[in-house]
């Protein structure tokens, strides 16, 4: 008797474990695995030689260097003044608020094209904001920095988004708490505050930098697509395709992939570190 | 560090939460700040502390009028009902907190900051936990972490928001207790506030009793309870029953009943309410100057027969407390009438007499038939 209440398996409360794992991992597999191992399987054909031919092709290399360099650039630029939007939002309010507010999501919802579009014309050389700059002698269109300034546009609202809700939730009374113990606002903001949005300002920080280096709509147009200087490497992957190049293309792709990878998973790892901190148990 | 408070206004948009207070504190005393919610006793906590800005009047700290001087100067310690610690710090770093922001200057050095942090854990009972995270802690060691923290910059008066208001009775009946002798030990000059009369009863040496942004009441526990100065003061410190008198010359009559009690206390004329506790009213013999009245239901809770019932003359709702030890509540049962002598009352003049005229706030008459022996 014992023995055979012992045998049965502990049931959870939720039921169907099994199938809905079953189905998550089918999904994953159909969605994001298959069509990404098809990447692996395409480059192989070139054989461990011609692979790394391809990738350190020093053309390449430039393109990889552009599209992860001003990746990080503009992730970095938005985890201050996205957290710096986000902090105005939350604690002040002004007319139009709700306005700029939605204003956030624009870079979301906008076609890229258009996206890249706009910026052309704004910081060309006769544009809007282009012509000042092009005084100073600051060239922004059809250079880095106008890759810089497209990643920067479209990687914003990732910021703002994970930091607003994480601000709102932290405690007036924390900085009341630092206040009434002496601190000053300089120090209420360095030891108390950043430390609680730290992980979300990460979080962030990540899912720009992520879609930055992978953007390809809105910075063709602004980088002018110079080989050496202003080409991003998802151009060059398209350049290879229509070329007929496909595993030289793949060749690129896994090269951002795993380029990709390894930075978000370091960035993962700064997150739990981050967290674990703050929040010490999970 | 004596406080001094003279005409505090406060206003957010049009509603008025502190109208005018006026309030002494002496040094070394434990003053609690007692009013239903919106009575202005926690704008009044946060004024004093630096948390708001009162429109008009000052606070005296000693002779320093602090009123306009922001938090970080006022050095005072706060302590908040959800205890806001900081959470990336752990608890040695939390109570050091407030010595490590100090000005060059003025900021000892950090091994003493640590021996300093860690003398205040010790008093505040967590030794051996420096190292845990808020997160690690129970509500009522995150309370003492925060308490622990707002002693590190020896404040000059500790303010609680409150401190118990997010804790389990139990817990929150045991850090009552420790609070008064970790008071005593101190003698740090403390006010907190709370809605709950028994926790301002046992803990405090005097009660300020808050309604509508002004002071109903300010003094010892004993005053405010046994002597209450207005119908508010006696209806929120606990159960009361509200009969409907009459004074004539130095003559009682309550719920209509043709026989008065006779009492020296009272100084009025005319209709009046009768404000007792349901464990004042007490079962007498017919002879017995009182009125009558039938009950209604009973229920024993513990030591004591609640009873339900209505009195003869007017038909008023009242609750009567019967102790065991002093009738024999077999015999009580729904439908039976009794005899009700009065103990410990207050006569107020009657709130819907004569509009204006005698505002229900105002006069007060305090009546006993048997001073101060509240068990007999």
């Amino acid at each position: 008797m014992a023995r055979s209440i012992k045998r049965r398996s502990p049931h959870s409360v939720i039921p169907g474990f099994g199938l809905s794992l079953g189905f998550s991992i089918l999904y994953l597999s159909l969605i994001v695995l298959i069509p990404l191992s098809g990447v692996f399987f395409k480059s192989a054909q070139l054989g461990w030689h011609g692979l790394l031919d391809v990738i350190f092709a020093p053309r390449v290399l430039a393109a990889l260097r552009l599209s992860f360099g001003a990746a990080l650039v503009g992730a970095l630029i938005n985890a201050v003044f996205g957290t710096l939007v986000a902090w105005v939002f939350v604690r002040y309010r002004f007319p139009g608020k709700r306005l700029f507010d939605a204003l956030i999501d624009l870079p979301f919802a906008l076609p890229t094209a258009v996206a890249g579009i706009a910026l052309t014309a704004l910081y060309s050389t006769n544009g809007w904001i282009g012509q000042y700059l092009d005084a100073l002698g600051v060239k922004v269109a059809y250079t880095p920095l106008g890759v810089i300034v497209a990643c920067t546009f479209i990687g914003l609202p990732f910021v703002v988004r994970t930091v607003q809700p994480v601000l709102e939730d932290a405690e007036k009374e924390l900085e009341e708490a630092a206040a009434s113990l002496g601190a000053s606002r300089l120090q209420t903001v360095t030891r108390v505050i950043l430390p609680a949005v730290l992980p979300a300002v990460l979080t962030g920080f990540a899912l720009a930098f992520a879609r930055a280096a992978g953007e390809y709509g809105s910075i063709i147009f602004i980088a002018g697509n110079m080989p050496m200087v202003s080409e991003i490497a998802p151009l060059l992957i398209i350049i290879k395709l229509e070329e007929f190049d496909y595993a030289g293309a793949s060749a690129v792709a896994m090269a951002m992939l795993s380029l990709s990878l390894a930075l978000l998973l370091l960035i993962n790892g700064l997150q739990v570190w981050a967290r674990r901190r703050t929040a010490n148990v999970r | 560090m004596d406080i001094r408070i003279r005409g505090i206004h406060k206003s957010f948009g049009s509603f008025a939460a502190l109208a005018g207070v006026d309030l002494d504190i002496h040094s070394g005393e434990l003053i609690a700040l007692l009013g239903p919610s919106g009575s202005g006793k926690t704008t009044l906590l946060r004024s004093i502390a630096g948390l708001e800005f009162p429109d008009a009047g000052a606070i005296f700290f000693g002779e320093e009028n602090i009123a306009g001087r922001p938090i970080r100067e006022r050095r005072v310690g706060f302590v908040f009902q959800h205890y806001a610690l900081f959470k990336h710090m752990n608890v040695l770093d939390n109570v050091a907190f407030g010595l490590r922001v100090r000005e060059r200057g003025e900021r000892p050095p950090e091994p003493l900051i640590r021996e300093r942090a860690r003398e205040l854990i010790d008093l505040v009972q967590l030794g051996g936990l420096e190292t845990r995270y808020p997160s690690q802690l129970s509500g009522g060691q995150r309370q003492r972490v925060a308490l622990a923290r707002a002693l590190a910059i020896e404040p000059r008066v500790l303010l609680l928001d409150e401190p118990f208001g997010a804790l389990d009775a139990k817990v929150r009946k045991d850090l009552r207790r420790w609070l008064r002798q970790l008071h005593d030990k101190t003698g740090y000059t403390t006010i907190f506030v709370t809605h709950d009369q028994e926790e301002a009863l046992e803990l405090a040496d005097r009660v300020v009793v808050m309604n509508r942004g002004r002071i109903e009441q300010f003094g010892t526990t004993d005053e405010v309870y046994e002597q209450p100065a207005t119908p508010f003061v006696f209806d929120f410190l606990g159960n009361t029953n509200v009969l409907s008198g009459e004074v004539r010359g130095r003559e009682l009559f309550v719920d209509g009943q043709t026989v008065p009690i006779v009492t020296d206390t009272i100084h009025a004329a005319g209709p009046v309410d009768v404000y007792v506790r349901p464990g004042d009213l007490r079962i007498a013999d017919a002879a017995t100057p009182g009125f009558d009245a039938t009950i209604h239901g009973t229920q024993r809770t513990g030591p004591i027969l609640r009873c339900t019932a209505v009195t003869a003359g007017t038909g008023r709702a009242i609750e009567i407390e019967v102790p065991h030890l002093h009738y024999d509540t077999q015999a009580l049962r729904a439908g039976q009438s009794v005899r009700l002598r009065l103990g410990q009352f207050s006569v107020f003049a009657r709130s819907d007499a004569v509009a204006g005229a005698t505002p229900r706030d105002a006069p007060l008459l305090i009546g006993s038939e048997r001073q101060r022996s509240r068990l007999g």
